[in-house]
């Protein structure tokens, strides 16, 4: 199977040394003309994301060492760069990009950007006519596969953001946001992200207060919600589904005493409340209260974690699924293409 | 002597319907149960054909025997526990897919099995069953109650879903199969409609009661309207807003509960009486 991948990733370089080898998206056709050119590669394709620049080729070049075919590629190397290097042969070459398509491979276990990166780099070299017919399969075979340990594990279920639980929380609660009303409390880093990842879900009526109205506006703006001077929240406050709090104020500034008038007139309505502001902008006692549910940065954070440590034991399962497809790829490729040339060899990463 | 023999072998016959349904409620259950606690995405249409296949069966028992005793088969305890899980799937089948509430089947499988497995194990009557005259209101008087009690048990498994993805919000440790239960607010909802339209149906049930034109027993009526009553006040208290979500659906279970250990109590209407 003369199929190889010459590389590096986030697991063997820094980002300075990546962001050399980096090519844009607007340079991968040239790019890959010049793949095409390297004496020996029949078929070449190009994943380059902000983690990880692959070769991937099929042809005679298939075990050249892997500092020889980047200098060959980048018109030589600087004194250092070669350990960061990584070549990959044979069903090692297929294993690797079935994990990278699945998102093993990637910084954050299990996320899917990188299924839609390998996609894009994809369609560039059919577009560039740099594919073959190995290539074309293998890559196939690689987004069913990336499909299929999605569907079937839990390596990608779970959030491992504050944000990101934090809106999975609101949708278990309510279904569908776009009906649910959400205030923001504060205008810094934090609530800029939780109120993106809500209208990124399909929240429509995003409030922001703020102490700074003109704080308050710009992330409006940005959200396409509404600025509300910092003394009329309250007024808002009993149609309110979902409260994001991050102030600096130094107490609690959403009590018992001002929420429980409120409650009796939501009826069975819930309400969320989210406090990562430290110190905590809601009273913990709150949480107490039918049908209020308030969850702090710690509360997030620690089920952020448990959602990373659950994806990490299911990856061991995912390589078991994965072992199974490669050993269907190498059957496919026997019977098809003619036997590879010389012993298969590897030169694995540096750990 | 023959004609108890004969009596015997047709519901012996019969039942076998009703031991198909209690394997397909069976196997439902075992596979949705999993699927839910393994955290593995399973097919849940294959759980949907099992629930059909089941409700197909119940709907052949009922057939035959209704055929047989010539009105709405409940006529003993054991028809009556299959027209109360027949109807539950019924409104199952109809409601789950209107509300995507289609995980209620986990929890309605089981509940449904438990049924068919009580109603197995009953004593077989040992007679043919006799054919009554029928009396249309006592026909709509029973059906109508029965199926507002299958509308009442599936609100008490919302209100046990509803429970059960509370406490997990309020512990902050929410399991994986907190995110593969539907939204508290959905089961809040259904819940709600789930109990108006128990309670509607019970109404009718208990207004075509009084038509039937016999003797009244007032245990049954006085026992009909205590249910009626704690359901209305469940529904009033939300209506009025002054009962938190969290009580309704523990009511909605625990009132269930009193109707069914009542159904065992008084044998509410396995002693059909006597139609003038």
């Amino acid at each position: 199977m003369n199929i190889s991948c010459f590389g590096l990733s986030h697991q063997t370089a820094s980002v300075e040394i990546r962001e050399r080898f980096a090519i844009a998206d607007s340079a991968l056709p040239e790019a890959l003309l010049r793949l095409r050119a390297i004496d020996g590669v029949e078929e070449g394709l190009i994943v380059s994301t902000c983690n990880r620049t692959e070769f991937y080729v099929a042809g005679a070049i298939s075990q050249l060492p892997a500092a020889r075919f980047f200098a060959e590629f980048y018109n030589g190397l600087r004194t250092g760069d070669e350990p960061h290097f990584f070549g990959l042969w044979a069903d090692h070459c297929v294993h690797h990009l079935f994990r990278v398509v699945s998102g093993l491979e990637s910084m954050v276990i299990g996320e899917t950007e990188i299924f839609g990166q390998v996609k894009r780099a994809y369609e560039t070299a059919i577009r560039e006519k740099a594919t073959g017919r190995r290539l074309n399969k293998l890559f196939q075979k690689s987004f069913h596969v990336g499909k299929q340990v999605r569907s079937a594990t839990a390596v990608g279920r779970g959030s491992i953001s504050v944000a990101s639980v934090a809106v999975d929380l609101a949708e278990q609660i309510f279904g569908k946001l776009d009906g649910c009303k959400i205030m923001v409390l504060g205008a810094g880093d934090t609530s800029e992200k939780m109120a993106r990842s809500f209208k990124a879900r399909g929240a429509r009526q995003i409030f922001v207060s703020n102490r700074s109205f003109e704080r308050a506006q710009v992330l409006a703006q940005e959200t396409g919600g509404r600025a509300l001077h910092f003394e009329e929240w309250e007024r808002e406050f009993a149609d309110l589904d979902i409260l994001v709090a991050s102030t600096s104020a130094p107490h609690a500034i959403v009590t018992v005493d001002k929420i429980a008038p409120v409650l009796r007139h939501r009826g069975d309505r819930p309400l969320f409340m989210i406090d990562v502001a430290v110190p905590r902008d809601i009273d913990p006692n709150v949480h107490r209260l039918d049908g209020v549910y308030v969850y702090d940065l710690d509360a997030l954070q620690s089920m952020a974690e448990r959602s990373m440590e659950a994806r990490k034991q299911e990856a061991a399962g995912c390589d078991r699924l994965i072992a199974k497809h490669v050993v269907e790829f190498q059957t496919w490729i026997e019977r098809s293409v003619p036997p590879m040339i010389g012993p298969v060899a590897m030169e694995l990463p540096p750990s | 002597m023959h004609l108890d023999f004969v009596g015997s072998f047709i519901f012996v016959a019969d039942r076998v319907w009703i031991w198909l349904a209690t394997y397909c409620f069976i196997l439902a259950s075992a596979y949705s149960a999993y699927s839910l606690f393994s955290g593995k995405f399973m097919a849940p249409r294959l759980t949907f054909g099992l629930v059909v296949a089941g409700f197909i069966c119940q709907t052949v028992f009922l057939g035959v025997r209704g055929h047989e005793v010539g009105r709405c088969p409940i006529t003993n305890f054991c028809e009556l526990l299959t027209f109360l899980s027949w109807s539950m799937i019924l409104i199952y089948l109809v409601i789950g897919s209107s509300y995507r509430l289609s995980l209620l089947g986990v929890f309605t499988t089981p509940f449904a099995s438990l049924l068919s497995v009580w109603a197995l194990f009953l004593p077989e009557p040992s007679a043919v069953p006799v054919k009554h005259p029928v009396n249309p209101w006592l026909e709509a008087h029973t059906s109508f109650s029965i199926v507002a009690c299958g509308a009442f048990a599936l609100a008490g498994l919302a209100g046990l879903m509803y429970l059960i993805q509370e406490r997990q919000l309020k512990t902050r440790r929410p399991s994986s199969v907190f995110f593969r239960l539907p939204p508290i607010r959905t089961l809040v909802v259904a819940n709600s409609r789930l109990l108006w339209l128990g309670f509607g149906l019970f109404t009718i049930g208990l207004a075509t009661g009084f038509m039937i034109g016999q003797d009244v027993d007032w245990r049954k009526v006085a026992w009909s309207l205590v249910v009626w009553a704690l359901y209305g006040g469940i529904l009033l208290a939300r209506v009025r807003r002054t009962m938190a979500a969290r009580w309704v659906a523990t009511l909605s279970i625990i009132v269930f509960g009193l109707l069914l250990s009542m159904f065992w109590g008084i044998r509410f209407i396995s002693d059909v009486p006597p139609v003038r």
